[in-house]
């Protein structure tokens, strides 16, 4: 049969290659004590973890929202918390430079923005002559394949942002050894990295969207607390830290509802806590990509909109001011996707990064929200992304 | 007793000849797209089939490979599985959490975890023929099952896999992954259980037919029950290498690369037939292979995450296209 | 007609009635369970909202039920649906002065004629259809955020997004008149002859072509309507809930599921179209249930799996009593 030829030309070009390879038996296991994290591990990296509510980051990150941090006000992504510089003069280079970046995918309109953010960045500096981007499709498995790959390209710098902490941590670590890593967004269990890059993190996300949920709703009020799906690292934290606040304030969560961020689904969901729990008082969202449709729902039941929080998504901030809304929108800021190509730059140029450059975290508030509402810009856009000064924009972003 | 059924299942293998072999078409198309790839980017200044690239294609190829050569013997027996996502996320976590760090759990773990996965082929086999539950909703209500289950039992990744055990994800033997010798293994396995068992020809019968395997005295429940046990141990043995390569337990590694569809994907790209009956292993590792330097090509040109979807839809339908072209031109022969 | 194509047409009705019963049971079954959990659900005003929401699965479950009962899938429509909301935001945008009646006459054209795109590749390049509608969702997926870079622009009126979510007369939705009239369009269609021959062809495809029923055309017409069905769906949705990237995602399992539930054979030839419609609205009661009863989020899917099984399971057994042979598990008709 045709079948049993191929398949036997296959074994024997298998057992070909093994024969001539097998002097050359190599690994690319990492080394050093930095081996993927557990469940216990992973608590130095910010948002890694939240089976297991961490305390100590909790209070650290609650103290850096009131914190100054490091930097020019005006461009907060160059901004930094309690510096811990590290030198860098070995990865000194001169010339063009070869930055690559390994992306855990763009799955959602939060990385859609951020890559459109590094681009622009990119494109800024005459010495970078070269770019290289691949795309992990939101696999781990890829991104792990990605970075091995990337490590054999020749780039003088490797920027990671991570598809999930603990599993990413092994590809890094073997490419640590190779070239300078900048992570960013969400962390891996090593510090092998040159920096790692992050905002505040997700329990003050959380705390700071239900601290005003607890200011604006009477004391025993009924919260509805509208999640985008369960076992997402950064969204447990954010909703760990809220319910502690909850608690805290003795107001009564009514109610914890998994959206999958389907709007659809959303104005459902609130849709029947209106009518059966005979109102609700407050909203908590741990993501903004369903406020809109939250804001909705209770229009259409003929209800006013109670406290609500969101993010800095342009179609709830249109919202928002149109209907005068008591809301608040903490950020996980887009902004941060500059940074890791400021960082690149300054590590081959010689020149002290911080080992963890925690950036600010800033909040839209019924103060600034006329600074960051934007008309022309397209309503899954984020207002939080620094670009406004960016070659390219607005159009680059979707805007007019 | 099954002398009609078996004869039935011979004349489809052997009634499609020389270039019209769907095997044969589907590595010339991946002989194809390789050198187009090649061609590409080398005119853009870049390097294909460097040794990098090629360790990735590889690397890319194994879990899908494993993932679709089960699916594979789903689809020959005219069923098919759509909860191998969910249950290779499961199979990763509870490798991790079993092992927990320790060199003397690798053993034990590896048993639990194909034990529970074969398991699972049982329970989609059993409702599928017994209870009578369509192949598509049985799977895709246990994918529901096993969904809940780890969402309401994990909040990211989880348990740690000792070093010794990531040797299987990381070492390499001159170029080649060591998990690529895994998938080669697995292929040569089921490719001998497929044809040279009777399992393997009942397997044939069943989906080329399934009243005529069963008036020809063949157990077609069984068979389907035994075909469900393969792909979930495949998805098993998928699940082990992924945790393996991530060193954790993770609760989305089989569901974020929608392993259930795209293993589909790969085994029809790799000219087996949806309906059942009609394709084998080898074609699916062509199917599993195009797909991953599809990707790599992609890679290296730097195309638009969304356009690679658009391309990869077309490449599917042109190719199951020309199967069936080719299929058709060939059994009018006959 | 011949008289092979008549007794198919009987033995085709006869099972469509036993197939639905189960679905009935589920539907009511699930209404009470609601009722308990939450007496004020019946308030006209609530159970229309119930039923406004329903409106996109249930659309979508009719479209898919037809290409179903001829023998096919059709795992395009949640896509569909995405880019039907996106198209139409973009439209806006561009136009932003556009007539929403023009948008959604777009809409329903664009929809249709991915249908045919897809019955076109069914049914001349003889492509399964579960593979051909799989690549489809890839494509339509890919070009859309490809096209708007992955978040679309600008939003949708509210003269548009009445249809979803506004009302026609006094508390009725445009959304439940929009339902009402899709399924009598396609109760009555399955009346026809075109619903007779679709049985034929679904149950045999042989047999049907040699009983005279052009079965290209049979295909082509069924996944035009079926993206015809997306279309109509994606205006709900869009109006309903508004602008999204996620608008429709996972849909087609769901109205697979529902098409099911309804009793319909996958791999053709038997079912009605009313108990997939039940079906579908069985799914969203469910769906409501669970959320009264506060399931845990993260067990609710595994509710879901088992209700569903459990379902189709008691209708397989149902209706094994009148069959003359067992149910085939693969789409068998076209391949």
């Amino acid at each position: 049969m045709r079948r049993t030829n191929l398949s036997a030309v296959a074994l024997a070009a298998g057992t070909l290659a093994v024969a001539s390879a097998l002097t050359s038996c190599s690994s690319d296991v990492p080394t050093g004590e930095a081996n993927p994290g557990t469940s216990t591990s992973a608590a130095k990296t910010g948002d890694a973890q939240s089976k297991f509510f961490e305390q100590a980051e909790y209070d650290k990150q609650l103290a850096l929202r009131n914190k100054t941090p490091q930097g020019p006000a005006d461009r907060p992504w160059e901004q930094m918390f309690d510096p811990q510089m590290v030198q860098t003069d070995k990865y000194k280079k001169s010339g063009g430079l070869h930055l690559c970046f390994s992306n855990a995918g763009v799955f959602n309109p939060w990385r859609q923005v951020g890559l459109k953010n590094i681009r622009a960045e990119v494109s800024q500096h005459k010495e970078i002559t070269e770019f290289t981007v691949f795309d992990g499709q939101g696999k781990d498995d890829k991104q792990i394949s990605d970075i091995q790959e990337l490590t054999g390209k020749g780039c003088d710098a490797l920027i990671v942002s991570p598809n999930t902490t603990a599993t990413l941590t092994p590809a890094v670590t073997s490419a640590c050894g190779k070239l300078p890593v900048i992570v960013f967004d969400r962390g891996v269990d090593t510090d092998c990295p040159v920096t790692f890059i992050n905002p505040i993190g997700g329990y003050a996300y959380g705390a700071t969207a239900a601290e005003f949920l607890v200011q604006k709703v009477k004391p025993g009020g009924k919260i509805l607390a509208l999640r985008i799906s369960p076992g997402v690292d950064v969204l447990e934290n954010r909703w760990s830290a809220a319910k502690l606040a909850f608690d805290k304030a003795g107001l009564k969560v009514a109610d914890v509802q998994f959206t999958e961020g389907d709007t659809a689904k959303t104005k459902s969901i609130v849709a029947d806590a209106i009518q059966r729990s005979g109102g609700v008082d407050g909203v908590w969202m741990d993501a903004g990509a369903t406020s809109v449709a939250a804001v909705e729902a209770f229009e259409d039941a003929g209800r006013d909109v109670p406290p609500i929080t969101g993010e800095d998504q342009q179609d709830f901030l249109k919202v928002w001011k149109d209907k005068k809304l008591t809301a608040i929108a903490p950020t996980y800021p887009t902004f941060q996707w500059r940074t890791p190509i400021i960082a690149a730059l300054r590590i081959l140029a010689g020149q002290p990064v911080p080992k963890e450059w925690k950036l600010p975290q800033p909040t839209i508030t019924e103060q600034n929200l006329g600074q960051y509402y934007k008309p022309n810009m397209p309503p899954l856009h984020y207002a939080m992304c620094g670009c406004e000064n960016l070659p390219g924009f607005p159009q680059a972003w979707g805007g007019k | 007793m099954t002398e009609v059924a078996v004869r039935t299942a011979d004349r489809r293998q052997a009634r499609v000849p020389g270039l019209t072999d769907p095997v044969v078409m589907v590595y010339l198309a991946l002989a194809g797209v390789t050198a187009l790839g090649f061609i590409t980017v080398e005119a853009r200044g870049g390097d294909f089939l460097t040794l990098t690239n090629v360790v990735g294609i590889l690397h890319n190829s194994v879990v899908l490979g494993l993932v679709a050569l089960g699916q594979t013997a789903a689809i020959l027996t005219g069923s098919l599985d759509l909860s191998v996502a969910y249950l290779i996320s499961i199979c990763t976590l509870v490798a991790a959490e079993t092992m927990n760090g320790q060199d003397s759990r690798v053993l034990p773990a590896m048993l639990v975890v194909l034990g529970m996965s074969a398991t699972v082929g049982l329970i989609n086999g059993i409702v599928i023929t017994k209870l009578q539950v369509n192949a598509f909703i049985a799977t895709l209500g246990v994918a529901f099952i096993l969904r809940g289950y780890i969402e309401d039992n994990y909040t990211g990744p989880a348990g740690k896999v000792p070093v010794s055990f990531q040797h299987l994800g990381y070492d390499r033997i001159g170029p080649i992954p060591v998990s690529a010798f895994v998938l080669a293994g697995a292929t040569v396995a089921l490719w001998l259980v497929l044809r040279r068992t009777r399992l393997g020809y009942h397997m044939y019968a069943v989906g080329g037919d399934e009243q005529i395997a069963r008036l020809s005295g063949v157990r077609t429940h069984r068979v389907k029950i035994a075909a469900h046990v393969l792909c979930s141990l495949s998805a098993g043995v998928a699940g082990l290498i992924l945790a393996s390569r991530l060193g954790a337990g993770a609760p989305w590694a089989g569901t974020e690369a929608r392993y259930d569809l795209e293993s589909i994907a790969a085994v029809v790209l790799g000219g087996t037939v949806l309906a059942g009956g009609r394709g084998g292993v080898a074609g699916t590792l062509g199917g599993v292979l195009i797909l991953a330097v599809l990707d790599s090509v992609f890679n290296q040109l730097g195309v638009d995450p969304f356009f690679k979807n658009v391309v990869r839809g077309a490449v599917i339908i042109a190719a199951v296209a020309l199967y069936a072209r080719r299929g058709q031109r060939a059994g009018d022969n006959t | 007609m011949t008289a092979l194509a008549v007794d198919i047409r009987r033995e085709g009705l006869r099972r469509a009635l036993q197939a639905g019963a189960p679905v009935y049971l589920l539907l009511a079954a699930l209404l009470v369970a609601i009722a308990v959990a939450d007496p004020g659900f019946f308030e006209p005003d609530r159970l229309l909202a119930f039923a406004k929401r329903s409106a996109p699965l249930v659309i979508l479950a009719a479209g898919q039920y037809l290409v179903i009962v001829s023998g096919g899938y059709d795992l395009s429509v949640g896509s569909l649906v995405t880019v039907g909301v996106v198209v139409a935001a973009e439209t806006f945008n561009e136009f932003p002065g556009a007539p929403w009646p023009a948008v959604v006459a777009l809409l329903l054209a664009g929809g249709a004629l991915v249908g045919l795109a897809n019955g076109l590749i069914v049914a001349v390049l003889r492509v399964p259809s579960f593979i051909a509608t799989l690549g489809m969702m890839l494509i339509l997926e890919g070009a859309v955020f490809y096209w708007t870079q992955g978040s679309p622009h600008g939003s949708l009126p509210e003269d548009f997004r009445a249809l979803g979510r506004g009302n026609a007369v006094g508390s009725l939705p445009w959304a439940v008149v929009i339902c009402l009239a899709v399924g009598t369009a396609t109760v009555l269609l399955m009346r026809a002859a075109f619903g007779r021959t679709l049985l034929a062809t679904g149950d045999n495809e042989r047999a049907a072509a040699l009983a005279g029923v052009r079965v290209a055309r049979i295909r082509l017409a069924v996944f035009t309507l079926s993206g015809l069905a997306a279309a109509i769906a994606a205006v709900l949705v869009g109006g309903f809930s508004g602008i999204s990237a996620q608008a429709g995602r996972g849909d087609e399992f769901e109205a697979i599921t529902a098409v099911v539930l309804g009793g319909a054979a996958l791999g053709g030839g038997a079912g009605s179209v009313v108990a997939a419609m039940a079906g579908a609205f069985s799914l969203q009661a469910l769906f409501t249930l669970l959320n009264l009863h506060g399931v845990s989020g993260a067990l609710e899917s595994t509710v879901q799996g088992l209700i569903v099984i459990a379902a189709v399971w008691l209708g397989a057994v149902n209706w094994s009593r009148v069959r003359r042979r067992p149910a085939t598990t693969t789409p068998r008709g076209e391949a």
